[in-house]
């Protein structure tokens, strides 16, 4: 999938990799046309660094492990730290085409190597007290998608209250139709609020406050 | 599956300081594409204080899928490209800020900038290289329904309207660019444009008619853009006959060009009828001390190389204005 020249890129990109950090593969066997490349997608990039640990496991045969995760769709893909605990990064469907920068990102960030937040944004992050979910659909041919998936995940990954999910139409188009999805990248937040374009951390925030 | 992976964004923290209030710059650069930073190279080299403001590293050259005619490589992707301005640049520890804009210059002998994370900066020169954002139709509707199946990116939105039926306005490369990737997915595409034939390079316009889904109004203009939620149809103009019509559609992709940014420079500069800026051969503007370069200019030919010169220009220009006639 990968030739040897990327293989080396990602190895450099994954090199300040600091602690472990699990992904957990949701797939089936039959009846998931994107399983079979976005399996082969996450098992290329797991041989690329000893800290990674991929664990597959099957939709159906698995549903405890599912249910514990909350995956409501596959292809799926969820981050967990070293010691196995979720941290509420989801990708749905493969994160491939521009979408590799924000799931290197994810585990980059996971692992502990991050970029820093100013403080006083950081302690709005961690005041969240209630559930938050954020939904960003995107293409994998957007070049800004990236950037909002990224953003997401980070609050995510901040405050075992928010979940964040990477959704790519393509995979799920009849989630596109639902969510009324007609641009790139498009974020909603618990449902009912709505951002469209590539909102920073702070834009995100101030809906996920006022809920 | 295509993977497209951007290094830069993982480049371990890059050498820069921030931007001091208090000091006063010999040059103030404002804008991050190949002019504004190739600015910034000479600049540095030539020792002058020199700090650097962007929105985003690379402008256009970083939302360029391939470059095949900058000197040196015969393919480079837009995002390897950016890097290496970047990496060039940062060697020199900089004073720096990323995702800034400039909201207003005050003229003077020393100059006020005034940026819109709230500080300002002083120079006793300023380089202007912000190069140019797409430009929009404006007409009735659009602003409305933006993102609600107008748009302006084609390969993001692209996909999203697989089996629909799409319009791209304009007919020259971007246009005929959006309305091939276009045709790969949507139902129908009718490619709308003002003139009487496709402004596009001719290798491109031959690719387009390989497709049978793609319909040409050439000598027609959209009018007004119709649909509660979201794009439901368009008023398109015949301009030879003066009668207009209506075509029920999903979306309408503009790539009608580019404007440049000079929105905030309208009290101190006079542009042109372009909004572009006019500069003399050595990118000196009307005002003392205030240069500029790249597509931001009225300089014809907009090319990355070209840009990257007409920085290099700029900055040894504002270095002989800093030695030989600031006082």
């Amino acid at each position: 999938m990968f030739d040897d020249s990327v293989k080396n890129q990602i190895r450099t990109i994954l090199n300040p990799l600091k602690e472990r950090v699990n992904i957990l593969y949701f797939t089936q066997e039959f009846e998931c046309a994107m399983c079979r490349d976005t399996g082969e997608f996450v098992r290329n990039i797991n041989e690329l660094s000893p800290k990674l640990n991929l664990t597959e496991f099957d939709y159906l045969k698995n549903p405890d492990k599912a249910e514990e995760f909350g995956i409501e769709r596959i292809p799926a893909i969820a981050i967990a730290d070293s010691g196995g605990k979720d941290t509420g990064i989801r990708f749905y469907g493969p994160p491939a085409g521009y979408e590799v920068n924000s799931f290197l990102s994810a585990l980059l960030e996971t692992s502990g190597a991050k970029q820093e937040i100013p403080v006083a944004l950081m302690n709005r992050i961690k005041a969240v007290n209630k559930p938050v979910n954020i939904k960003v659909f995107i293409s994998l041919s957007c070049p800004y998608c990236p950037e909002a998936v990224i953003a997401a995940h980070r609050l995510a990954l901040e405050n075992t209250n928010i979940k964040a999910d990477m959704i790519d139409v393509g995979v799920f188009p009849h989630l596109g139709v639902k969510y009324n999805v007609s641009g790139v990248p498009k974020i909603v937040i618990n449902e009912t609020r709505e951002l469209v374009g590539a909102h920073p951390i702070e834009n995100m925030l101030e809906v996920i406050e006022k809920l | 599956m295509n993977i497209n992976l951007n290094i830069s964004s993982f480049v371990n923290e890059p050498n820069f300081n921030s931007i001091s209030p208090d000091k006063i710059y010999d040059t103030l650069i404002i804008g991050g594409g190949p002019a504004g930073l190739t600015a910034a190279v000479y600049c540095m080299r030539k020792g002058m204080k020199t700090a650097l403001v962007l929105k985003k590293a690379g402008g256009q050259v970083a939302e360029t899928a391939s470059i095949e005619n900058y000197p040196g490589y015969s393919y480079i992707d837009g995002n390897d490209l950016t890097l290496k301005f970047r990496e060039q640049v940062m060697q020199f520890g900089i004073d720096y800020a990323e995702n800034v804009s400039a909201e207003r210059i005050i003229q003077g002998n020393v100059k006020k900038t005034l940026l819109d994370n709230g500080s300002a900066v002083s120079s006793k020169s300023i380089i202007i290289a912000t190069g140019k954002k797409w430009k929009k139709l404006n007409i009735p509707g659009e602003e409305r329904l933006i993102n609600r199946g107008v748009a302006y990116c084609s390969i993001c939105d692209g996909p999203l309207f697989a089996g629909k039926k799409v319009a791209v306005a304009g007919g020259g490369n971007s246009g005929v660019q959006a309305a091939i990737d276009l045709a790969k997915i949507a139902s129908v595409v009718y490619l709308i444009q003002h003139r009487d034939r496709l402004k596009a390079d001719e290798i491109l316009v031959n690719s387009l008619k390989k497709f049978s889904n793609v319909e040409y109004l050439l000598g027609h203009e959209i009018r007004e853009i119709h649909g509660e939620k979201e794009v439901e149809k368009i008023t398109v103009e015949n301009l030879s006959g003066n009668s207009s019509f209506e075509i029920p559609l999903n979306g309408v992709f503009v790539e009608i060009g580019m404007i440049p940014n000079t929105g905030f420079l309208n009290d101190v500069l006079k542009l042109n009828a372009f909004n572009e800026i006019p500069v003399d051969h050595l990118c000196r503007t009307e005002a003392a001390g205030v240069f500029a370069a790249g597509d931001v200019t009225d300089v014809r030919y907009k090319q990355i190389i070209v840009a990257a010169g007409e920085g290099a220009k700029a900055a040894l220009s504002a270095y002989d204005y800093i030695n030989f006639e600031f006082v």
